[in-house]
C-alpha cells in the first residue's frame, strides 16, 4: 500500500512540476522560439512575382553588399557601446554612494529617485526631452533669458540628443545590478585595504571593481541590449541623418512591405548583438552564468 | 479524477461563454481608417440609427496594408487605403474582397470620382474600392518667412537653410520628380526610366539636405514644427495647411507650380471581413451629404459625396478657393495605381537620402 501511495505522490509531484513549468515553456516556445523559426524561414525567401516566393540568401547578402545597411548597423552598435560605457561611468558613483555611503531613509529615498522616472512610459519621457531640447524649448529659452545666447539654440535632432535620451532611459538598469553587487561587498574588506596602506584609487581598483565585475557586466549587457533594440528614442530625438538599425527593420516591415529583408535584418541583429556580448564577456574574462546569477 | 472532472466543466463553461460573447458582439464594425474620417458625433448617430457598434483603429496607408497582410485580411471589416495602393497590395498579399456595387447607393457619389476609382481599383475584372475622402498634398508655407516658395524645388533655396521639413516617403519623391520637369507617373510601367528619374530626385534631395530641419512622420509633429516657427516651409497635406491657416493667417497651403498631388482615400473590404452588411451600411451612411459635410469639417478634406459642399462651412471653402484657383485645380496630378515592385526601388532611394550627409 505504501508503495502505491508513494507512486501517487510522485505522480502528483510531477504533475505539479509540469503545471508550474507550463507557462514559461509555453511563453518561450509560442512567443519566442516559434516566431524566430518563422523569421528565419521568411528571411530565406525572395519575391519572384506577385504571390510567388523562392528560396534565396539574397536578403543576407544585401546586408553585406549594400554599405548603407552595414554602416547603419555599425553606427548603431558603436553608439550603443558608447551609451553603455557612459551609463556605467555615470551610474557607478551613484550606485556606490547608494550602496556604501548612505544608510536608512536617505538611501531608500535616493534609490526611489532613480526609479521614479520609470513610472511614466518611455514615450512620455522622450517627449519630455523634446520639450526641453527643441529650438523653442525650455533650455533654449533659458539660455536666451540669461543672455548666454542671442538666438534660439537647436539641441534636438542630433546624435548628442539621442545619447542623452538613451542614457536616461537605461540608467535604472545599470543602477540596480550595481547596487546589488556592491551591497554584497563586506565593508571590512574596504577597511582592510586602507589599513594595508592602499590609496582610494588602489582600493577601488583592486577590491571594489573586481568584486562588482559581475554586476557591471550584467548591467552592461542589459543596457547594451536595450539601447541596441531601442526604437522610440533614436527615432524621436534623432536628426535627419540619424539611422538606427531597429528603425531600418521597422521600415522594411511596415513601410516597404519587405518582410523578407526585415526578417533577415532581425536575425542578423540577434546574431551580431549576441556576438558583441560574447566578445565583451571574453575581454573582461567573465562567464555568462556567473554574470547572470 | 475529481480534479479532471472539474477541469472539464471549467473548460466547457469557458468555451460556452466565449461562444456567447462572440455572437453578442456580431454587430460591430471594425473600421481601419485615418484620423478625422470617423468623427465621434457621426459614429454616435450611426450607432443610434443602426444599433451597430463601431470600433475605430487609426492608421495610414502602409500601416493598413501591413496590418491586413499580417492577418491575411482578417481583424477588420472595412478599411480605407488610398486608391493607388489597392491593386498592387492585393496582387501581392491577397488581402481584399471585391466590392458589391449594387449594395452601395452610387447615386450619392460624384460620378467622375466613382468612375476613376472603379478603374484604378479593378483587379482581374472585379472592383475593389469606392471613393470616400479626397485631397492633395503640396506645400505648407509660412508666407512671412518663406514667401518665395512656389514649387517643391524651391525648398532647396539657400535662404531656407535649416527650416524645411518633409516626409521621407514616396510622395516626396513624386513631388520632386514633377518639379524637376519629369513625369514619374508616365514612367510607372518602365522600370529603367523610373530608376533614372529616381536617381535625379535622389541627387537633388541629397544636395539640399542641409536645408532640412527634420523629416516628419506624424501629421501632428509637423503642425507643431510649423506652429512654433521652427519650420517655415514643408511638404504636407492641404488639410494640415488649412488648419494652421485658421490659427495663423500667415501660414497656408500652396498648390505647387508643378501641380499638387491628388489622392483619393477609398473604402475596401478586407478579405475576411465579418460584418459585410454593416460595412455597406456605414458606406451608405457616410455618403449622405450632411454626414459627409461633418466628416469634411473634422478631416479638413472634401468627400466624394454629391452635394455635401453645400453643408460645409464657408471658411474651409474660402481656404480651398484660395489654395486652388481654377487653373491649379486642373493642374493636380492624380496618383495612378502603383505597380508592384516600384516601392522597393523607392525604398532604396529614401534610405540613401536619409544616410547621406
Amino acid at each position: 500500500m505504501s508503495d502505491a501511495s508513494g507512486n501517487f505522490n510522485r505522480t502528483q509531484y510531477r504533475l505539479g512540476f509540469w503545471l508550474l513549468l507550463a507557462p514559461i515553456v509555453l511563453w518561450l516556445s509560442l512567443l519566442i522560439i516559434l516566431p524566430h523559426i518563422d523569421m528565419v524561414l521568411v528571411s530565406l525567401r525572395e519575391r519572384i512575382a506577385s504571390r510567388q516566393y523562392g528560396f534565396s540568401f539574397g536578403n543576407y547578402t544585401a546586408f553585406f553588399t549594400e554599405p548603407l545597411y552595414w554602416n547603419t548597423f555599425v553606427r548603431t552598435a558603436v553608439m550603443s557601446i558608447v551609451a553603455t560605457v557612459l551609463t556605467l561611468i555615470i551610474a557607478f558613483p551613484v550606485s556606490f554612494y547608494i550602496a556604501k555611503v548612505l544608510t536608512g531613509r536617505p538611501r531608500i529615498a535616493l534609490f526611489i529617485l532613480c526609479l521614479l522616472p520609470f513610472w511614466v512610459s518611455e514615450l512620455v519621457r522622450t517627449y519630455g526631452w523634446m520639450i526641453l531640447l527643441r529650438e523653442t524649448g525650455l533650455i533654449s529659452g533659458a539660455l536666451q533669458w540669461f543672455g548666454l545666447a542671442d538666438q534660439p539654440v537647436e539641441m534636438l535632432y542630433n546624435d548628442v540628443a539621442i545619447m542623452v535620451g538613451l542614457i536616461y532611459t537605461s540608467m535604472l538598469f545599470m543602477v540596480v545590478p550595481l547596487v546589488t553587487t556592491l551591497d554584497s561587498l563586506d565593508n571590512s574588506l574596504i577597511e582592510a585595504g586602507y589599513d594595508l596602506g592602499g590609496s582610494s584609487w588602489n582600493v577601488m581598483r583592486s577590491i571594489v571593481i573586481p568584486h562588482a565585475m559581475p554586476g557591471i557586466m550584467s548591467g552592461c549587457i542589459v543596457v547594451f541590449m536595450l539601447t541596441l533594440g531601442n526604437y522610440l528614442t533614436p527615432t524621436l530625438l534623432g536628426g535627419k541623418s540619424s539611422l538606427w538599425f531597429t528603425e531600418q527593420i521597422y521600415t522594411q516591415f511596415i513601410t516597404r512591405f519587405n518582410w523578407e529583408q526585415g526578417a533577415a535584418f532581425g536575425i542578423l541583429l540577434l546574431i551580431l548583438s549576441s556576438l558583441i556580448v560574447w566578445l565583451g564577456l571574453k575581454i573582461t574574462r567573465q562567464s555568462f552564468t556567473r554574470v547572470m546569477s | 479524477m475529481k480534479f479532471l472532472r472539474q477541469f472539464k466543466v471549467l473548460t466547457l463553461v469557458t468555451a460556452v461563454t466565449a461562444t456567447f460573447s462572440m455572437s453578442a458582439q456580431a454587430e460591430t464594425l471594425r473600421l481601419l481608417t485615418w484620423g478625422g474620417y470617423a468623427p465621434q458625433d457621426v459614429v454616435e448617430q450611426f450607432e443610434k440609427e443602426t444599433g451597430i457598434e463601431v470600433k475605430i483603429t487609426l492608421s495610414n496607408n502602409e500601416d493598413m496594408i501591413s496590418k491586413l497582410r499580417a492577418t491575411r485580411g482578417a481583424g477588420f471589416d472595412l478599411a480605407q487605403p488610398s486608391q493607388d495602393r489597392i491593386v498592387s497590395a492585393h496582387a501581392d498579399f491577397n488581402i481584399y474582397k471585391p466590392m458589391d456595387l449594387s449594395k452601395i447607393d452610387t447615386a450619392k457619389i460624384i460620378p467622375s470620382m466613382l468612375a476613376a476609382t472603379k478603374k484604378n481599383t479593378e483587379f482581374e475584372g472585379e472592383v475593389y474600392g469606392v471613393p470616400h475622402v479626397w485631397g492633395t498634398s503640396g506645400l505648407i508655407v509660412n508666407r512671412e518667412a518663406a514667401g518665395t516658395v512656389k514649387d517643391y524645388t524651391d525648398l532647396c533655396d539657400d535662404s531656407l537653410s535649416g527650416s524645411v521639413s518633409y516626409r521621407l516617403k514616396r510622395p516626396t519623391l513624386i513631388g520632386f520628380a514633377f518639379a524637376l520637369g519629369e513625369d514619374p507617373f508616365a514612367a510607372y510601367g518602365d522600370t529603367e526610366k523610373y530608376q533614372a528619374i529616381l536617381n535625379k530626385v535622389e541627387e537633388k534631395l541629397v544636395s539640399c539636405k542641409s536645408n532640412v530641419k527634420a523629416y516628419w512622420s506624424g501629421g501632428d509633429a509637423l503642425l507643431n514644427l510649423m506652429r512654433s516657427g521652427e519650420v517655415s516651409a514643408a511638404m504636407a497635406w492641404d488639410a494640415g495647411g488649412w488648419k494652421l491657416n485658421s490659427e495663423n493667417p500667415d501660414i497656408t497651403f500652396v498648390a505647387p507650380a508643378s501641380g499638387a498631388l491628388g489622392w483619393i482615400d477609398t473604402f475596401v473590404l478586407p478579405r475576411k471581413t465579418k460584418a459585410e452588411d454593416a460595412a455597406y451600411k456605414w458606406i451608405n451612411f457616410v455618403m449622405q451629404p450632411e454626414v459627409a459635410a461633418r466628416i469634411t469639417e473634422s478631416a479638413g478634406n472634401f468627400t466624394a459625396s454629391k452635394g455635401s459642399d453645400d453643408f460645409v462651412n464657408d471658411t474651409l471653402k474660402a481656404q480651398f478657393k484660395q489654395s486652388f484657383p481654377e487653373a491649379d485645380l486642373d493642374n493636380i496630378n492624380w496618383y495612378p495605381p502603383v505597380p508592384a515592385g516600384l516601392e522597393v526601388m523607392e525604398g532604396k532611394v529614401l534610405d540613401r537620402v536619409k544616410a547621406a550627409n
